[in-house]
Parts: C-alpha cells; sequence; structure tokens
C-alpha cells in the first residue's frame, strides 16, 4: 500500500498534480494530488526522509531529464515545482521540529544583473529535498548580500546561478570577493552557460550541470 | 503613390531591419544592473546613434529600444510609473534620426512573468500591460511593432491582440526557438503550427522567429513556417551564443560568417532580415550586401 503510494506521489511530483481540485493533468482530475497523497503516507507513519527520497525527489529527478532530452518544457518544470512545494509544506514541520536533522545550510542566489531564477528555484528545492536548509536570497544578489548571509550563517556552502553570459563576468567578482573574506568557505556554481573550466578559472569550488550532481557531490566528499 | 510599409512586403521586397539594440548598449556604456529603457532619457544622444549607426549601415527599419518596457519588467527597477515616457521617447527619438521611406519598429518584449494558471500574472493584466506600452510606443510615432523574443504562446497572443486593438498598425508575431530533440520548439514547448496558427489567429501581420541558438535554428523555424503561411517572415537570429574570452564577451557570428549563413535563409522567402543579439551595424552592412546581391541575381 505505502509503496503504491509511493509510487503515485512520485507521479504527481513528475506530472505535476499539485492537490485534489487542481484541474491539471486532466487524466488525473478529481484523484487526489501531491498535496493529500503526502499526507496520508505521513498519516500511515511513513517517515519524512523516506517519502523525498522514494518520491519527491524521483518525479523531480524524472522530469528534470525529460527537461534535459527535450521532452519536457519550462513550463512543466514549473508546475512539477508547484507540486513539490505543496508537498513538502506537509514535511516541513518535521524538519523543523528536529525530528529529521538538517545536513547543514547552503546560501543560494542568482548573481548581481541577472534575474533569472527557475534554475535557482529548483536549486533549493533539490537542497531541501536532500535535508539541507537552504537560505535564498534571490536574484540579483551582490557581493556584498553574499557577505552579509554568510555572516549570520558563517558554516554555509554558498550557491551561485548565472544564465547569462554577462552576468558570468559577476559570478567571477562575487567568488573573488567571498574568497578573499572567507577562505574556506566552499563555492558552487551552475546555471546552462557555465562549465567546469570557468569554474576554475574564477576559483570556484566546482560547477555542477544539475542540483543532483551537487548533492551527490557533498554525499561523497 | 509611395508603397506602404505593409504594399512592400506584398510586393515580395525583403526588408532590411537592423542588430541588437542590448548588445550595442552595453558597448556604448550601458551595465548590467541599469535598466536599458531608462537610457532613453538618460543618455538619449547614446540611443540615437544606435539608431542613426543602424540607418547609415543600410537598415530599412530601426527598433526601439524599448524591449523590456513593459511595466512588469520596469516595476524590476521601480521604474513601473515611466512605462509612457520611457517608450514614447524611444519612438520620438528613433523617428528623428529616420530617413524618408524608412521605419521605425515599436520593440516588445515578455513580460517575464508567468501567466495565470502557471503563474500570478493575470490575462487580462497582461493585456493592459501591453496596451500601455502600444500606445506610448504608437504616440511617439512608430510605424509598426514587432512583437518578440516571446517564448509562451498565450502571452505572445496576448501581445499581438494588445497592439493591434490600440493602435491598429502592423504588427510582427515572432517567437525565440531553440531545439528541442529534434524538434523546433520554443522553451516553452510551442512547436511552429502552433504559433502560426495562434499568432495568425490573433491579427499579426508577419509572423517571425528571433534571438535564440544561432542562425541553424531561426533556419529551421523559417523552413518549417513557410509552407503553412501565406504571411510575410521575419528572420532576425542572434549571433550565436556569447562565450567569455579573456574577460570580454564574444560571439562567434563575424559579420562575414553571419551574411554566408543568412544567404541560406533569405532564400526561403524572407519580407524582414535582420539580426538580434551580438550583431551590430557591421553585420547589418553585410546584410545589406547580401540583399541588394540577390536582388541583382533575380532581375537578371
Ligand atoms: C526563461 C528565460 C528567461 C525569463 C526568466 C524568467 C525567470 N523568472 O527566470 C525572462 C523572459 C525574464 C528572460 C529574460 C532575459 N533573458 Co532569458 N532565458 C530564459 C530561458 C528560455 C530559460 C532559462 C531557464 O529557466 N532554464 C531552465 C532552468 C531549469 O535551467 P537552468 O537555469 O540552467 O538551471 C538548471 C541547471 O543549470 C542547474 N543550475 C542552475 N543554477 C545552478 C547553481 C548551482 C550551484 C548548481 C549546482 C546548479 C545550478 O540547475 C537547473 C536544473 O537542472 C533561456 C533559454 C534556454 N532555453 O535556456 C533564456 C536565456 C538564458 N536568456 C537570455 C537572455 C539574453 C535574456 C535577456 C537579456 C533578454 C533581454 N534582451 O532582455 C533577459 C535578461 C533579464 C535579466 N537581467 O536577467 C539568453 C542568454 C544568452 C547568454 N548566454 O548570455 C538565453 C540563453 C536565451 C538565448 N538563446 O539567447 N529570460
Amino acid at each position: 500500500m505505502t509503496e503504491q503510494l509511493l509510487q503515485y506521489l512520485a507521479e504527481c511530483i513528475e506530472r505535476g498534480k499539485v492537490n485534489q481540485q487542481a484541474a491539471y493533468p486532466p487524466d488525473l482530475s478529481g484523484r487526489p494530488g501531491a498535496s493529500e497523497v503526502t499526507r496520508e503516507l505521513l498519516d500511515n507513519g511513513t517517515a519524512p526522509n523516506h517519502i523525498l527520497a522514494r518520491a519527491l525527489m524521483v518525479g523531480m529527478e524524472r522530469i528534470g531529464e525529460k527537461f534535459g532530452s527535450g521532452q519536457a518544457f519550462i513550463p512543466d518544470l514549473l508546475i512539477a515545482s508547484k507540486a513539490m512545494y505543496a508537498a513538502m509544506d506537509h514535511l516541513k514541520p518535521y524538519f523543523e521540529s528536529g525530528a529529521a536533522q538538517h545536513k547543514g545550510t547552503i546560501i543560494l542566489g542568482t548573481v548581481a544583473g541577472d534575474r533569472h531564477d527557475i534554475g535557482k528555484n529548483l536549486l533549493r528545492m533539490v537542497m531541501e529535498g536532500n535535508g539541507w536548509k537552504a537560505v535564498d536570497l534571490g536574484t540579483n544578489v551582490s557581493a556584498e548580500q553574499f557577505l552579509a548571509a554568510l555572516q549570520e550563517h558563517p558554516d554555509s556552502l554558498v550557491g551561485l546561478s548565472a544564465l547569462l553570459t554577462t552576468t558570468m563576468l559577476n559570478m567571477e567578482r562575487i567568488t573573488k570577493a567571498i574568497k578573499a573574506q572567507s577562505p574556506q568557505t566552499q563555492i558552487f556554481v551552475g546555471g546552462a552557460p557555465l562549465s567546469q573550466a570557468f569554474n576554475d578559472k574564477i576559483g570556484a569550488d566546482g560547477y555542477f550541470p544539475s542540483p543532483q550532481d551537487l548533492v551527490a557531490h557533498l554525499e561523497t566528499s | 503613390m509611395v508603397p506602404s510599409f505593409l504594399e512592400r512586403l506584398q510586393q515580395g521586397q525583403t526588408l532590411l531591419s537592423d542588430g541588437a539594440m542590448g548588445t550595442e548598449l552595453q558597448k556604448r556604456g550601458l551595465n548590467t544592473d541599469d535598466c536599458p529603457e531608462e537610457f532613453n532619457l538618460a543618455h538619449p544622444e547614446i540611443v540615437q546613434s544606435i539608431y542613426s549607426d543602424y540607418f547609415a549601415a543600410g537598415s530599412d527599419i530601426v527598433e526601439t529600444n524599448s524591449f523590456g518596457g513593459n511595466r512588469e519588467r520596469l516595476s524590476q527597477y521601480g521604474k513601473e510609473t515611466e512605462v509612457t515616457l520611457f517608450n514614447r521617447k524611444a519612438a520620438e527619438l528613433a523617428r528623428a534620426v529616420c530617413p524618408q521611406g524608412h521605419f521605425v519598429a515599436g520593440s516588445i518584449g515578455p513580460t517575464g512573468a508567468m501567466l495565470e494558471p502557471m503563474g500570478t500574472l493575470a490575462i487580462q493584466i497582461a493585456y493592459d500591460f501591453f496596451k500601455e506600452q502600444a500606445e506610448a510606443l504608437a504616440e511617439g510615432g512608430v510605424h509598426l511593432f514587432y512583437v518578440e523574443t516571446m517564448m509562451a504562446v498565450e502571452e505572445a497572443e496576448i501581445a499581438v491582440r494588445a497592439v493591434k486593438e490600440s493602435t491598429g498598425l502592423p504588427v510582427v508575431g515572432s517567437m525565440t526557438f531553440d531545439l528541442a530533440g529534434d524538434s523546433v520548439r520554443t522553451s516553452w514547448g510551442v512547436d511552429i503550427p502552433t504559433m502560426v496558427q495562434r499568432l495568425s489567429d490573433a491579427g499579426a501581420d508577419i509572423l517571425g522567429a528571433n534571438c535564440g541558438n544561432g542562425v541553424e535554428v531561426v533556419l529551421r523555424a523559417m523552413q518549417e513556417m513557410r509552407p503553412i503561411t501565406s504571411l510575410p517572415l521575419m528572420a532576425q537570429p542572434n549571433a550565436g551564443l556569447p562565450e567569455i574570452k579573456d574577460s570580454f564577451i564574444v560571439y562567434p557570428e563575424t559579420p562575414e560568417s553571419f551574411e554566408e549563413k543568412m544567404k541560406a535563409v533569405l532564400a526561403v522567402g524572407i519580407g524582414i532580415l535582420g539580426g538580434c543579439c551580438g550583431s551590430g551595424p557591421e553585420h547589418i552592412r553585410h546584410l545589406r550586401h547580401l540583399i541588394n546581391h540577390n536582388k541583382k541575381g533575380s532581375d537578371d
């Protein structure tokens, strides 16, 4: 039973079935969505971490792969993340009460001059989904804002996102400013136009094509 | 009588549009966190120098510096009350340097917000934003409009309708395409038949593809559009995707390579040819050469 619910929940995430009232996708109309199924799983005693790993992240990963291969598009990502948030709303209380432990904190933002936030929001979701606390500074974030957040959360990782070639230059400035003030802080970078070579050139600690790759790296290091 | 803009297209002429505005502004002093449309008031001479350079390079049509001039985008800079001023000025500056027989096109880009039900921007509000922008550009004297770089077909449709209903001027409906596997789609998943159908129904006079992922994708978009519509087509690819070389931003297509690749695009049968991000006056000079040369060839 639980196994079936987990599978159905993964499908709700992948296909963006937010809750029972949601009209989208049409063929699931009237059926329970991510919100109700997550509630039901928690009520029958399934561990929050288990729900995350075995359903929510499975759904997100599937839609991410389809996006990467041109079988899904930005609206599909957005509706999937809506479903993901609907599920996370039920899980949050458990994480916040300490019933499930945070692995650490990551400060996130899209760099100065850049207002693309879809990728950065997915990064936040995947980090949260994998047990990290995310401090999301939003878009168009300056070096000063990152430094101020680091003062507040000193042992955090930093995740920088950039989608514009012009703002990749700002990413370089921000990375250097953080490293100058706080050399031990680990900085990870991502966004479509980036590469490992660019990461190396600006002195960051790793480029990852997808948030899942960053999580995998953190688990093994 | 001098033929009108649409008459010239209907006669089968190819009109030359301009190259990029954004990347030219950056070359002439715009920083990444400046509001580009504010330059119309703060640095009119810079904006006007770009218009003049394009006309001098051979453009028949020059676009206004108003791509992000809708209320939603301007609010990101706290400038949402300046919509009318910025847009009217963008058009006036262009009209002041527009030679006889040439045209000024009002540029209208996406709001950057997601429409309902996926996002939070209501359809009616988006319509009003586009109408507000279009009216200001028309007041400033534009001859036609480019609704461009659209990715969601609903938004493109609303913008085309708002422009048409509020100004009655000719309007281009242009979207940005990429390759999804082997299929030409926008990032929102819109394919060419859907785009052609819906923007034609919304009242577009010309259909187009702009920006995107280099000349090759725009070529494929034109090849898919040509057989399924009798409307004139517009092709304005970017000069490829930018790269960083020694801390400078460079676009892969030189004016020469751009001209070479655009031959195939022109051969599809194009009403308006031009460039997008990374193309400058020199690219346009080369396209002028291409069009003139092509015309001579077909007259022989
Ligand atoms: C959506 C979009 C927009 C929307 C943004 C909406 C929003 N709220 O984000 C709007 C319409 C506002 C927009 C505006 C502009 N855009 Co835009 N936009 C895009 C588009 C279509 C998709 C970007 C996206 O969201 N992708 C989906 C996400 C999921 O992918 P992603 O961000 O890469 O993230 C993934 C990974 O990279 C990774 N990741 C991301 N960050 C990080 C960080 C870390 C640490 C890690 C580990 C991983 C990671 O995780 C994600 C999931 O796998 C792209 C074209 C394309 N098809 O990619 C153009 C594109 C990025 N835009 C472009 C441009 C030029 C612009 C504008 C300048 C246009 C203009 N002339 O005004 C403006 C700039 C505004 C600004 N100041 O930022 C160009 C950039 C060219 C370049 N290389 O410089 C592109 C490539 C389009 C093009 N072909 O020319 N844009």
